[in-house]
């Protein structure tokens, strides 16, 4: 703990669980999407996000975010007209996701380019968020930490070119967290890194470069 | 290193090195964070504009909330303040008016610090904004004096907790308007020992307090309590610079506030299951906004 975990964050209100988690959650979405433009998002809220969801402005909170805004972006109030000038369609849907934390919501994306996708999540207080499932992958983290995730095919080798590059390159950042998924044997994975430190953007660039890597994202602590 | 776990010790140390509170916690965070204590500064001075903000923000008239169901408490003070003055003063009303303003504009999805919490956003701009705005204290010591707030919040958080959902409002209010009160008597060029001691004031009169939001939003009866821990803070500083003294130890408060705490019924923490959210308007009042069950 620090002294802006009790002065702060700075956020758009009225609910740190609500609003600020919520819109960090939207943010996930929005960076897993890159460069792609978001048309169309089906929105499910579950627990207490589905009862009260109007009131709080949820609804608002995770569109901004999927729109690329911050949980402190003044822009956030008015998402959903941002949203129809950008021409992204979306819909929320009061969902009974079984066996989750209260707030959580499941995002289905769709982008001018055909990309689809879905990210998980729960806001689990504080403006603090954890990241259940991408793309059917169970993950685990929750943007505590600068966290790298990593799009690629199971193939081997993947992982040693990754952590090669990590330790050769950028040797003065330190993993604290690993965790793989996969769909399926040679089919579709994601690594999941939580770092310690804040990476350079060219760390991006480094691992997109990488053979059977996808895509390689960002998720910066607290943002 | 500071481990924030007792109030006593960040008294004991910052009298022994001769230290404010909020300089020996500007030290200590600077250093943990890996910043100079300049750039720590400095952060804390970005929150404390974004404060002054949401109480300018919050003080026009036309902010309503959401849901529809509260607004221009802010601005309706301010009127009142400038124009009748007050019963507490014109200090006491002004300081109310930025309480219920940052807390308006938290209600309006407007831009707040939460202190320690959203819900609790008002109480602390609502106390140092004036001796900034009113009072002519410089903005440096002002902002320094975040730094104690937040010292003795986090060991609030470490030894009991910040949040409604887990300790009731006394937990939220009640460490926000603690925070506040230590904050003031250091402007006031107060001890450290009496910073505590209006820290502990603040958990005694606050104890017991339940979270019982109104269709569980951050409103009713949210945005007033964050009035009323304002007065309770400038109250307890001011016993506090009158050397009255704490009877129970603040470290002692706070266990006691987590005890209590512990023990409330889930109903009266942030479920909306008691209180005044389950009164015949409270019902009717959600109902307005979510439709029957």
């Amino acid at each position: 703990m620090n002294i802006f975990n009790i002065i702060g964050p700075v956020m758009i209100g009225p609910s740190s669980s609500h609003t600020a988690g919520a819109c960090r959650i939207g943010r996930v979405v929005n960076k897993l999407a890159g460069d792609a433009r978001i048309v169309r998002v089906c929105i499910q809220l579950s627990g207490s996000f589905a009862r009260t969801y109007q009131g709080h402005g949820t609804d608002r909170a995770i569109l901004a975010g999927i729109l690329g805004y911050y949980s402190w972006s003044e822009e956030l109030r008015d998402s959903m007209r941002i949203a129809a000038e950008r021409g992204l369609s979306y819909e929320f849907v009061p969902e009974d996701i079984p066996g989750t934390h209260p707030n959580t919501a499941r995002v289905y994306y769709e982008c001018d380019n055909g990309k689809q996708g879905m990210v998980e999540g729960a806001s689990i207080g504080g403006g603090n968020i954890q990241i259940t499932n991408i793309d059917g992958m169970e993950v685990n983290f929750t943007g505590d930490n600068n966290t790298l995730l990593i799009l690629h095919l199971d193939r081997p080798g993947v992982i040693a070119a990754v952590t090669h590059l990590m330790y050769e390159k950028y040797g003065d950042l330190n993993i604290g967290n690993f965790r793989l998924s996969r769909k399926e044997k040679g089919g579709e994975a994601l690594m999941m890194l939580e770092l310690d430190q804040m990476p350079p953007e060219s760390v991006i660039e480094d691992l997109n470069n990488i053979k059977n890597v996808e895509r390689a994202i960002l998720i910066r602590a607290l943002g | 290193m500071i481990q924030y776990n007792s109030i006593r010790e960040i008294v004991e140390v910052a009298e022994k090195a001769g230290l404010k509170i909020s300089e020996l916690c500007l030290k200590d965070q600077a250093q943990q964070l890996g910043i100079t204590e300049e750039e720590l500064y400095r952060e804390m001075e970005k929150d404390f504009d974004v404060m002054i903000e949401a109480a300018d923000w919050g003080q026009q008239p036309g902010r309503i909330s959401r849901s529809g169901l509260t607004g221009e408490e802010g601005y309706r003070m301010k009127q009142y303040a400038e124009h009748k003055g007050g019963l507490t003063g014109s200090l006491m009303t002004k300081a109310m008016a930025r309480a219920l303003a940052v807390s308006n504009c938290n209600a309006a999805m407007g831009r707040i610090v939460a202190t320690p919490t959203a819900g609790s956003c008002g109480i602390l701009p609502g106390c140092l904004v004036p001796m900034y705005e009113d009072r002519n204290f410089s903005k440096r010591d002002v902002v320094m004096s975040i730094f104690t707030a937040g010292a003795f919040g986090m060991v609030i958080a470490t030894n009991a907790c910040i949040a409604g959902a887990q300790g009731g409002c006394q937990a939220e209010c009640g460490s926000a308007a603690g925070m506040a009160a230590a904050a003031l008597v250091e402007l006031m060029g107060g001890t450290p020992a009496q910073c505590a001691d209006a820290l502990g004031m603040v958990i005694v009169n606050e104890l017991g307090l339940v979270c019982d939001p109104v269709a569980g939003l951050v409103e009713i009866p949210c945005i007033k309590r964050n009035a009323a821990g304002v007065i309770l803070a400038y109250a307890c500083a001011d016993m506090a610079l009158a050397d009255i003294g704490l009877k129970i130890p603040a470290d002692e408060c706070i266990t006691a506030m987590k005890e209590v705490g512990d023990r409330m019924s889930s109903d009266l923490k942030e479920t909306a299951g008691g209180g005044l959210a389950t009164t015949p308007t409270g019902k009717r009042l959600r109902e307005q906004v979510f439709g029957k069950e």
